[in-house]
């Protein structure tokens, strides 16, 4: 599935002309952050063949915010991750990382590497590596082939992992081979891939599909406990989902390729034209 | 609560590392029985076990290279006999230099260049009379020709059966371009007829005692430089390469230099594995790259055990002892045990050997084998 591999383009000239795909260093992320805001969507129209996905899309995510983004299958929500991770360029529109950073020039390592983290529907892991090494390999680090070659671990760099370890709630199941997991287990591990990578921004596209109930519950503590330490957009169908980790903060209704209302979850619900073209459904 | 790290490992386990190094004693008192004891003791090696064991351990240095690309990191290569064979010819052309005048026409030439009424030795050949300098070739030739195909296949991210067709091409193309008289090297008779190395008669039973011994301490390294490299965490990122490459670029690592190094590795250690087979069994042709020879080392590995590195020293030993069997024995059927010994492997033991005896061990002393099992890498 070519829609897993987010830096499938790293060689392209045109996205990357240095040819330097930028991994192996760490990039001193420098996020400018002084307006409170971190991420800036401005007028994003994104067409294929003539349809409109973005439609003059216009989004703002404060810093250490929650964002959840609904809406019906086509709303745009999938080529707006796009659009933020490098993998769509925009036909039209700005997209602003902090004050500074236009992610429309960057490429998708370059994002990546700024700090924007995405988590896809299906997990991967490392199926043969423990739970502890795949937390251990997606630490952000100098990640070229001799540093990796030297690598020890520093007493500071377990006590991280296990830090992740115990949010995720993996440490029992620490030194097995992440293949033995349960699907929420991978999940949940591979969100802590992700906040391994120290991001500024995660993006979380359907975090608890395929889960049980008590697994969708367990996520949503586990995005709770993310909330003002990281700042967060989650994708979601799941409308009672959604409800558990909304918490008064503010839900994004995205409809053709447009925001369509914006506000609490409980103004959101109310709001007429979400009940016909979504809720009401 | 805290978590601890994992414990460091030893580079072996403790049973292993017994195992490696009681076996090692072993194989390095063979030479020695044979030059002490007299032909007819009880005790006596013979000359012929000496060779056949020499070469089997060149063998299985080549081996476990192959298997640090395949086993670890998922690269098929079916062109790994084109790296042994021009770390044999690199060595190779020092060892026709030390004939000097003792050759068929006593000419300054290698016979083969009298032969087609050359004059002079062709540029490539210059300085290889000094051994030093063709050992240099040893490993640069198979280390820059492996370095950059990889760079290009890699980049252009070919992969799965694709890199391996092309491998298996690389070494075929080789083989033409080395069947060739033109090409300096003897064409398809190679190098043979060595008379001495660094001075030494090259047949005296003392070089090849050492000749053995250096193979065998060549083996060690190897094995001990793989594993090493295997436990690290660059060993991680290649398994990682091996079972989710996009997941692994993801989480912000190239593949591409990954896979270059050992790839490269690689290549210099199944050169050095072929320089160190081209005195011992005293001629070097094309027919080394022939891509059977390839495709028999991809056995060895499989009936080793891929991912184990001790699986195909092992599988190295096995199969070429088979084949020495069976080709003195019953010649005409060696080809078909070579190709059922392959189908009842893949279909039977899809771990090889390693996978067995681990299999068996974690049977035998059942509650805590769960931990590493004997032969380590990756399960």
């Amino acid at each position: 599935m070519s829609a897993d591999i987010p830096m499938a383009n790293n060689n392209d000239p045109q996205t990357n002309p240095t040819g330097a795909a930028g991994y192996g260093h760490v990039v001193p992320t420098s996020v400018d952050l002084s307006h409170g805001a971190i991420l800036y969507l401005d007028d994003i129209t994104v067409s294929f063949d003539g349809f409109r996905a973005l439609n003059k899309l216009t989004l703002d995510i404060g810093v250490g915010e929650l964002r959840c983004v609904i809406g019906p299958n086509g709303a745009g929500k999938t080529t707006m991750m796009d659009v933020i991770t490098g993998k769509t360029r925009p036909d039209a529109g700005t997209a602003f990382f902090g004050q500074t950073m236009d992610l429309t020039r960057m490429s998708e390592p370059q994002i990546a590497h700024a700090g924007i983290g995405r988590k896809f529907q299906r997990p991967t892991v490392f199926e043969n590596h423990s739970v502890f090494e795949n937390l251990e390999l997606a630490m952000k680090m100098d990640k070229g082939v001799r540093a990796t070659l030297l690598a020890r671990l520093k007493g500071e760099q377990v006590d991280a992992i296990g830090s992740t370890l115990a949010l995720i709630r993996l440490e029992e199941q620490a030194f097995r081979p992440a293949g033995l997991l349960s699907h929420g287990q991978k999940q949940w591990l591979e969100i802590g891939m992700l906040l391994m990578q120290e991001p500024r921004l995660l993006l979380l596209d359907e975090p608890v599909a395929g889960m049980t109930d008590a697994e969708t519950e367990r996520t949503g503590e586990l995005l709770n406990e993310l909330r003002g330490k990281h700042s967060l957009m989650v994708v979601e169908h799941d409308m009672d989902f959604v409800e558990s980790i909304a918490q008064g903060g503010i839900v994004t209704v995205l409809h053709e390729g447009s925001v369509l209302a914006q506000g609490t979850m409980d103004a959101v619900q109310a709001d007429a034209r979400v009940i016909e073209v979504y809720l009401g459904r | 609560m805290a978590v601890v790290a994992p414990k460091r490992h030893s580079l072996f386990p403790p049973a292993v590392w017994t195992g490696v190094l009681v076996a090692t004693a072993l194989l390095a008192m063979l030479p020695i029985l044979n030059l002490i004891f007299p032909d007819g003791s009880a005790l006596h090696v013979s000359s012929f076990t000496i060779a056949l064991i020499g070469k089997f351990m060149c063998f299985a240095i080549a081996a476990l290279a192959l298997d640090l690309v395949w086993g670890y990191t998922g690269i098929l290569s079916l062109g790994h006999g084109l790296f042994f064979a021009l770390g044999g010819y690199a060595h190779g052309m020092y060892l026709m230099r030390a004939i000097g005048h003792d050759g068929v026409y006593q000419s300054d030439l290698p016979d083969f260049m009298v032969f087609l009424d050359w004059k002079a030795y062709p540029w490539y050949w210059s300085f290889t009379d000094h051994f030093w300098y063709c050992m240099l070739l040893v490993v640069l030739v198979p280390g820059i020709l492996a370095f950059v195909f990889g760079f290009f296949a890699f980049r252009s991210r070919i992969k799965g059966v694709y890199f391996s067709i092309i491998t298996q091409a690389l070494t075929f193309a080789a083989m033409l371009l080395f069947f060739r008289n033109n090409t300096g090297f003897g064409g398809n008779n190679g190098f043979t007829d060595f008379k001495r190395i660094l001075g030494f008669t090259i047949t005296a039973p003392n070089t090849k005692a050492v000749l053995y011994l250096v193979t065998l301490a060549a083996l060690l390294g190897a094995l001990v430089l793989a594993r090493w490299i295997t436990q690290s965490k660059l060993g991680r990122v290649l398994t990682g390469i091996r079972d989710a490459e996009s997941r692994l670029m993801f989480v912000g690592y190239d593949p591409l230099w990954f896979k270059l190094f050992i790839w490269t590795l690689s290549a210099v250690l199944c050169g050095i594995a072929g320089a160190l087979y081209v005195p011992q069994v005293g001629i070097i042709n094309p027919s080394e790259m022939s891509p059977a020879n390839s495709i028999e080392m991809v056995i060895w590995v499989a009936t080793g055990g891929r991912g184990t590195l001790v699986g195909p020293i092992i599988g190295a030993g096995v199969v070429n002892g088979m084949k020495t069997w069976f080709t003195s024995a019953l010649p005409q059927y060696w080809l078909f045990v070579l190709g059922a010994i392959f189908v009842l492997v893949t279909l039977f033991l899809p771990q090889g050997i390693a996978g067995l005896v681990r299999k068996l061990w974690t049977r035998r002393s059942t509650p805590r084998a769960a931990a590493d099992p004997a032969t380590g890498g990756a399960s």
